[in-house]
């Protein structure tokens, strides 16, 4: 441990040496940051936003888990319960977990992994970032006004006839964060298809370039579909234009249709980066090549292509014809394997690797054991009985958390804590992170597992008042919660730290490949000196001389150490 | 004419065969704009021949026409680049994946569900508020 | 700047034409599912009340409609023509062609207005005193008034990026060479191409009966 950590520290040569020029230290001055179309730049403008929105949407979360500490209703109205649920719904989905990997790491390391100076359009990507500042700024107005009581998902006819919360504003927030997300996502497109060094082929890009063209696809094609759905609201309830009026003949399942089109591929939008996150990290971590590369690009496409014909079964008991129920339900167990694909080819990876336990690597084991649980149970979602008998109920609450948080936001802190130190070119206390990635793990498990166990029993979601006799899960629940606010608290109090304090790091602290890993840390302005040529496929940790491959049998030796 | 300014053309821009010359450029899209208007008169003038629910059928292949000869001669679908067909094309595959499930749903949902059977319901005075029992 | 059309991060304006061209029609994708999702939206509404979205058809001004079709056909025309002439910089030819698809787009503008204006002074809008009869015809025209306004709105948008290219390029300060031009021709054929849509949708729907 302690011979791997002196690596990857910069010897330091001269007590006060300067850090060659960097793309933090190149340019000063607000305006310099404000202004900036360099991709590095704006991914830490991003991340600064993301992390006030992630503050806001955890208040939503912490009041509720509050609120819910006792059957009786005690801590707020009704009303102000459905306000903070959907506080918590909206900031959450839109204003974090969508631009989340992709606008921080993606932004970051797109250019960086297929060598390329910049994304494709630098100005459009400062755009996006603008426009979702002001979507923010305007979600935030609705919110402070007194908030909207429609739940995310802003089911019509409620959302259009009945609610008297800030609906319109909400949808205009959200339809303009959408169009942050398709800039974002057509940038990352034509940077892959036309931005990559020479020699890096399509079967030679890293997983997480693979993974954040998936999204981007799903980005482009799916959210103007929810702006579409979120418009006919808008023109519903500024204009009273009747579009989904049941009293007109409207049909309010029109809205549930448009609006799930986007809706249950936006998941994939969350985990789809995730992937490829834990792609990178595994693969270091383990020493080995990723098990089954081409299984795992097409198993990403398979996801963003087929991840649209799957969002009837968020409609089960909506009304919808029984026919069309039975080809979604079939569809969704059929977008399960490539997801499936995806776990046995990171658990084939670890075996017979040279594993070691950094703290990216804690995240990404438990992002794997976390998402396969939240993966299975939505294959009991995908069976129209079981969903029929869960429905609205803690059940699915579960099953989603465990996907996007346990999954996604897992994978968030460990991309985080991986390239760290090429983002900033500090290290972080190695201790602390191991110790928080491990709380994480625990206080996810802790708050959200009792709500698979209510959810089966019949705790329904989003009332505020419940049976006495779910009181131990929710109590249980919201102790756990404490836990892990503390373990999300904990790496932005260490890497806060570390900007100030921690050792510097080496260009390549992990030992990694991967082009990012080939420029300085923190890289200069144009990413690299000389643009870099690739003569080899990613994840090249195991030549095939040098180490055992997985068919020899030898005798076992420790992990890690003594090679 | 053409053909010398054509190769020169060659030469400047890598291969890549735009007309170069303002009769050039005429000559290729007037012919397109005729026929776009041609068939907008004929769109028009069927609507008002009956053929019951053929009507929408034929205007909205006509229209599906004019999109194709917008998209391949103003929009240069036929420049054999294979990044334009993948975005020409894949927002088509898209929209189909939404109609065929929506109208799937539309097609075999049950009857008493179909606002087409609720209609008549709609002159009566509105029920109280809490829906109608049993649904 | 060399030459001043080349920007970070590329090296040859050829690929930069073509990422522009490519950009630009990802947005177009996008766009396109934007006005597919609310033409399905319509089309599956009038699935369920074919007579009162006949009806609504048949309230449509069809005389305008036809008029705007053919103003913005032949604004696709000239946007065409302008586009390629500012690739073969001809300076003449592309200003007089971006001039009159200007022009072709304000007089579309106008007859827009115009004939909303009668409509809603026939009583088309779907409020009290609504002129038809039967309550689906109320959403038929929720999706007129909705859909011509967006289009209107993507319209003005293509107008003022036309605009304000052509008006660089005039004063010096943009190659005619540059890619934006192209971009900018797409983005205005795509407005055309949902409007071929939305006539027979709005206007040509029961003519027959
Ligand atoms: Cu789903």
């Amino acid at each position: 441990m302690s011979e791997l950590a002196a690596g990857r520290v910069r010897p330091a040569e001269g007590p006060a040496e300067p850090w060659p020029d960097n793309y933090l230290t190149a340019e000063q001055g607000l305006g310099s940051w404000l202004l900036t179309t360099d991709h590095k730049r704006i991914a830490l403008l991003y991340m600064a936003t993301l992390l006030a929105f992630f503050v806001i949407g955890g208040f939503g979360a912490v009041m509720i888990r509050l609120e819910l500490f006792t059957p009786e209703q005690d801590l707020m109205t009704a009303d102000a319960y459905n306000r903070m649920f959907t506080l918590h719904g909206t900031v959450m989905v839109w204003f974090f977990l969508v631009p989340s990997i992709p606008n921080t790491l993606g932004n970051f390391l797109l250019p960086l992994m297929i060598g390329a100076r910049d994304l494709a359009f630098p100005r459009v990507n400062l755009l996006s970032w603008y426009l979702f500042v002001g979507a923010g700024l305007l979600l935030v107005v609705a919110l402070v006004a007194g908030g909207v009581d429609t739940g995310w998902t802003f089911y019509t006819p409620f959302s259009t006839m009945f609610s008297n919360g800030y609906v319109l504003l909400a949808a205009l927030a959200v339809i303009l964060a959408g169009f942050s997300s398709i800039a974002t996502g057509l940038n990352f497109i034509a940077t892959v298809h036309l931005l990559r060094a020479p020699g890096m082929h399509w079967f030679r890009l890293p997983l997480l370039v693979w993974a954040l063209y998936g999204t981007s696809v799903v980005m482009v094609l799916a959210t103007p579909v929810l702006a579409a759905s979120l418009l006919l609201i808008v023109a519903e309830r500024a204009f009273g234009l009747p579009v989904f009026d049941p009293a007109q003949g409207g049909d309010p399942l029109l809205f549930q249709h448009l609006f799930w089109f986007y809706s249950h591929p936006a998941v994939y939008i969350m985990i789809l980066p995730s992937f490829g996150v834990i792609s990178e990290i595994v693969t270091c971590f383990a020493r080995r090549r990723i098990f089954g590369y081409t299984f795992m690009v097409y198993a990403i496409l398979w996801i963003a292509v087929v991840g649209f014909l799957v969002w009837g079964h968020h409609m089960f008991v909506s009304g919808q014809s029984l026919f069309t129920s039975l080809v979604f339900s079939f569809l969704s167990f059929v977008i399960a394997v490539p997801s499936a694909i995806k776990v046995f080819n990171w658990t084939f990876t670890l075996y017979r690797g040279q594993i070691t336990f950094e703290a990216p690597m804690l995240y990404a084991l438990g992002f794997i054991g976390l998402f396969t649980l939240g993966g299975l149970t939505g294959l009991f979602l995908a069976a129209i009985p079981i969903d029929v008998h869960v429905t609205d109920t803690y059940f699915v609450v579960a099953h989603f958390h465990f996907i996007m948080v346990g999954g996604a936001v897992t994978a968030l802190y460990g991309g985080l804590s991986f390239w760290w130190p090429k983002i900033t070119g500090r290290l972080y206390p190695e201790g602390w992170a191991r110790f928080a990635a491990i709380l994480m793990f625990f206080g996810f498990a802790f708050t959200f597992f009792p709500m698979f166990v209510m959810g089966f029993a019949g705790m329904p979601r989003r009332y505020a008042a419940y049976p006495p006799e779910f009181q131990i899960w929710h109590v249980m629940s919201s102790c756990g919660a404490v836990l892990l606010a503390a373990a999300y608290l904990l790496p932005m109090a260490y890497l806060t730290f570390s900007l100030f304090r921690g050792a510097r790091a080496t260009d390549d602290p992990w030992d990694a490949t991967g082009l990012e890993w080939r420029t300085a840390s923190p890289p200069p302005r144009g990413n690299f000196g000389v643009l870099p040529v690739v003569a080899e496929g990613p994840y090249l940790y195991h030549p095939e001389a040098e180490g055992p491959h997985h068919s020899e049998r030898e005798p076992h030796q420790n992990q890690g150490g003594n090679l | 004419m053409s053909g010398r300014s054509s190769r020169r053309s060659s030469k400047r821009s890598l291969g890549e065969a735009t007309p170069r010359s303002a009769g050039a450029i005429l000559a290729r899209s007037l012919p397109v704009w005729l026929v776009l208007v041609g068939l907008a008169l004929a769109s028009c003038a069927l609507a008002y021949l009956p053929m019951g629910r053929w009507n929408m059928a034929v205007s909205l292949g006509i229209a599906a026409a004019k999109m194709l000869l917008i998209g391949l001669f103003f929009m240069h679908l036929r420049r054999p680049d294979p990044l334009l067909r993948l975005a020409g094309g894949a927002w088509l595959l898209w929209v189909g994946f939404l109609a065929a499930l929506v109208f799937a749903d539309q097609a075999t949902r049950a009857p008493l569900t179909q606002p087409e059977h609720m209609e008549d319901r709609t002159m009566e005075p509105p029920e109280t508020a809490g829906g109608r029992s049993g649904f | 700047m060399s030459g001043g059309a080349l920007r970070e991060p590329w090296h040859s304006l050829r690929r930069q034409r073509e990422a522009a061209s490519f950009g630009m029609w990802l947005f177009l994708a996008s766009e396109a599912l934007l006005f597919g999702g609310l033409i399905l939206a319509f089309i599956a509404t009038r699935w369920f009340h074919p007579a009162a979205f006949a009806a609504a058809g048949r309230e449509a001004d069809i005389v305008y409609g036809t008029a705007n079709t053919l103003l913005l056909l032949t604004s696709s025309l000239t946007m065409a023509v302008g586009a390629q002439a500012a690739r073969a910089e001809l300076p003449r030819l592309a200003g007089r062609a971006l001039g009159l698809t200007l022009a072709l787009g304000l007089a579309f503008l106008c007859l827009k207005g115009l004939e909303w204006r009668a409509d809603l002074a026939k009583g088309l809008w779907p409020g009290p005193g609504f002129a038809l009869e039967q309550p689906a015809a109320r959403i038929a025209f929720a999706f007129y008034w909705l859909l011509t306004g967006l289009h209107g709105l993507h319209l003005l948008g293509g107008l003022s990026a036309i605009a304000w290219l052509a008006g660089q390029a005039v004063l010096g300060r943009r190659p005619w060479r540059s890619p934006a031009f192209e971009a900018a021709a797409l983005y205005w054929h795509l407005i055309d191409v949902v409007w071929m849509f939305l006539y027979p949708l709005l206007y040509l729907d029961g003519r027959a009966a």
